[in-house]
């Protein structure tokens, strides 16, 4: 699992997703705070590629040791593409979070929607807030 | 520690009844038939019988009581050691009352009876409803219901049935957000939209929240008193004023009864309609998926919709009433679960209106106890307590200085205290608590117990502080280690495959 860390190049929602910004698509998964919180992740229930999702949606759940929780979508858009890795090892959103454990990519229907979200430094300080 | 202790026999590998079969093998041969044999065809027609012999597994009698014998022991249980499993109230189940049970005129009861056949069984469940009703508070029952749950399913039915016999339509439900997860369940079951309740800093019901949040679209508030934090929320009388002057339904989930029963009563804080868990609070052994019973007491503006049938008393007959145009009808087939109603009546015989305040007291005193055990140093510091006041039959523990310290979560202190001989409490809920420990002893546990409990803790902390992977590795000691939980609930292989 390693430290806690944030990487610079991500925006960020308060439900503690991240968005990795590619063209008009993007990429969504769930921040080191987050897995860290939800404990060993075991269950990836992932939307359909072609679903809509809906910021500040749930869109997919993560099951831990703990909870079944949902996960909020960042942003709105298509899914065009789901990651069948996390389906079959789910440990991945715990161990490598903003790599091999990204969860979906999605096709932005409001690109200007990224405007709402956080940069590092503010997520940062968000989560300084909560503790 | 990684040495396999305990039984070896535990530790074999689980075959099933049917994996064990071999043919020709058997328990038990049937006589000759002492009356003249007739033709199957005659007795059952050909088109509904089954065309090869149902392949039942063919053991004998030694190898079948082994088989239960050995399973039975493979799982923790309440006669073995302590199970302070937090808002299940795992109490001791007097053995007296499964002679009780096991009554003949109880046990071999047909349910298609006829009412003047059957006049004990319906006096003993007359006499249930009156004494529930009783504790609650409110003249009303119904013994229907057969689960927490599908109490809680009646409890929500019943307020809907009450609002639409006066033509209003009404949307929400509003749940605190410490209740059980099977409120917004049944919620959702039920119809209704959920809309969650925060919780104030001394672990009540936000009233200002609240406030926000009635208003005539709402329904009913469900809310269990003391609350899932073990704590009695003494503003319940402002609560209750302000559902009702919205016109709502306060609903009581009994989860948490224990720490109250015979001391004070739901209907008397206002709550319309009170849900028990006669496998909680009144000795129907439980924990392995039943069977429960969970039957509903109410007031009597909702009284006319109750389920039917409900047992009556015409002079000194019994009946049961089908006659209640309003009702909303059937929860289930028959009567409810009997042989519950039979533990529960003797639990209540037995313990008198004394007793069963007497059992309240103990529980929170036990509950009290534990958690100024847990207070000690070398406990306090990595695993406090959630809300730093007096708790009722239940308290909540917060794992997040210790997984942030010595390195393990909740989930390893609970799993290392099976190799403890103790079974966890419950863990990670309440969710507003993070890392949390719901931790409820029960009035029937002695103090050396819990001190046992406490000791046992403290070691497993300690333990962890030099060596963290001790923990994260546990149980050593169990006939099985760490499950695929997640698996097994989503993809559960129940069959046995015959071929």
């Amino acid at each position: 699992m390693g430290e806690a860390n944030y990487p610079a190049d991500l925006k960020y929602h308060r439900e503690h997703d991240w968005v990795r910004l590619e063209g008009d698509e993007a990429v969504f998964g769930i921040t080191w705070f987050a897995q860290d919180a939800l404990g060993e992740v075991v269950y990836f229930d992932a939307p359909d590629v072609g679903a809509a999702v809906v910021a500040d949606d749930a869109y997919a759940e993560l099951e831990s040791v703990k909870a079944v929780s949902d996960v909020y979508a960042p942003l709105s858009g298509e899914v065009t593409a789901v990651n069948d890795a996390v389906s079959t090892s789910p440990g991945l959103v715990n161990s490598d979070p903003y790599g091999e454990g990204w969860l979906v990519r999605v096709r932005l229907s409001d690109p200007s929607q990224v405007d709402g979200l956080m940069d590092q430094a503010a997520y940062t300080q968000y989560l300084e807030g909560l503790s | 520690m990684t040495a396999a202790t305990g039984n070896p026999l535990q530790h074999e590998a689980v075959v099933t009844i049917y994996e064990k079969s071999r043919p020709g093998r058997r328990a038990y041969v049937a006589p000759p038939a002492d009356v003249p044999e007739r033709p199957l065809d005659e007795l059952l027609p050909a088109a509904l019988r089954r065309e090869r012999p149902a392949r039942l597994p063919q053991v004998s009698e030694p190898e079948i009581v082994r088989h239960f014998v050995r399973l039975s022991k493979r799982n923790f249980d309440l006669d073995s050691g302590f199970y302070p499993l937090g808002s299940c109230t795992m109490k001791h189940n007097p053995k007296l009352h499964e002679r009780a049970a096991a009554l003949p005129g109880h046990s071999r009861l047909h349910p298609l009876q006829a009412d003047e056949h059957a006049q004990g069984a319906l006096e003993l469940m007359f006499n249930l409803q009156h004494a529930l009703a009783e504790v609650a508070g409110l003249p009303h029952v119904s013994l229907q219901p057969s689960a927490g749950s599908h109490g809680e399913l009646a409890g929500v039915l019943l307020t809907r049935a009450y609002h639409e016999a006066r033509g209003d339509q009404r949307e929400i439900v509003l749940t605190p957000n410490t209740a059980h997860g099977t409120n917004p369940a049944t919620v959702t079951m039920a119809g209704y939209r959920v809309v969650n309740v925060g919780t104030a800093p001394d672990g009540g019901v936000d009233l200002d929240d609240l406030r926000a949040k009635i208003s005539d679209r709402v329904a009913c508030l469900m809310l269990t008193n003391p609350s899932t934090l073990g704590l009695f929320d003494s503003n319940i009388a402002e609560i209750s004023r302000i559902v009702h002057d919205a016109g709502a339904t306060l609903y009581y989930d009994g989860a948490n009864l224990n720490a109250v029963m015979g001391i004070c009563r739901p209907g008397d804080m206002g709550f319309d309609i009170v849900h028990f868990n006669l496998h909680k609070s009144f000795t129907q052994p439980h924990g392995g998926g039943g069977p429960g019973a969970g039957p509903i007491a109410v007031s009597d503006r909702i009284a006319p919709f109750l389920p039917v049938p409900v047992v009556a008393k015409d002079g000194d007959r019994f009946r049961l009433d089908h006659d209640r145009p309003q009702s909303i009808g059937r929860l289930r087939g028959f009567h409810g679960n009997y042989g519950v109603f039979v533990r529960s009546y003797a639990y209540i015989c037995s313990l008198g209106a004394e007793g069963i305040a007497r059992t309240a007291r103990a529980a929170v005193l036990n509950a009290n106890y534990l958690k100024a055990l847990l207070a000690r140093p070398g406990i306090a510091e990595h695993l406090p307590v959630a809300y730093d006041r007096h708790c009722m039959h239940e308290f909540v523990l917060s794992g997040a200085p210790m997984k942030r310290d010595l390195g393990i979560r909740t989930l390893d202190l609970a799993k290392r205290l099976l190799d403890h001989g103790f079974h966890p409490p419950t863990v990670y809920f309440p969710q507003l608590v993070e890392e949390s420990l719901l931790v409820e002893p029960t009035e029937t546990e002695t103090r050396e117990t819990m001190e046992a409990f406490a000791d046992a803790v403290a070691e497993i902390l300690a333990e962890a502080k030099a060596d963290p992977s001790v923990a994260r590795e546990a149980p050593y000691t169990t006939p099985v280690r760490r499950l695929d939980e997640a698996a097994a609930a989503r993809n559960p292989v129940v069959r046995q495959p015959m071929d």
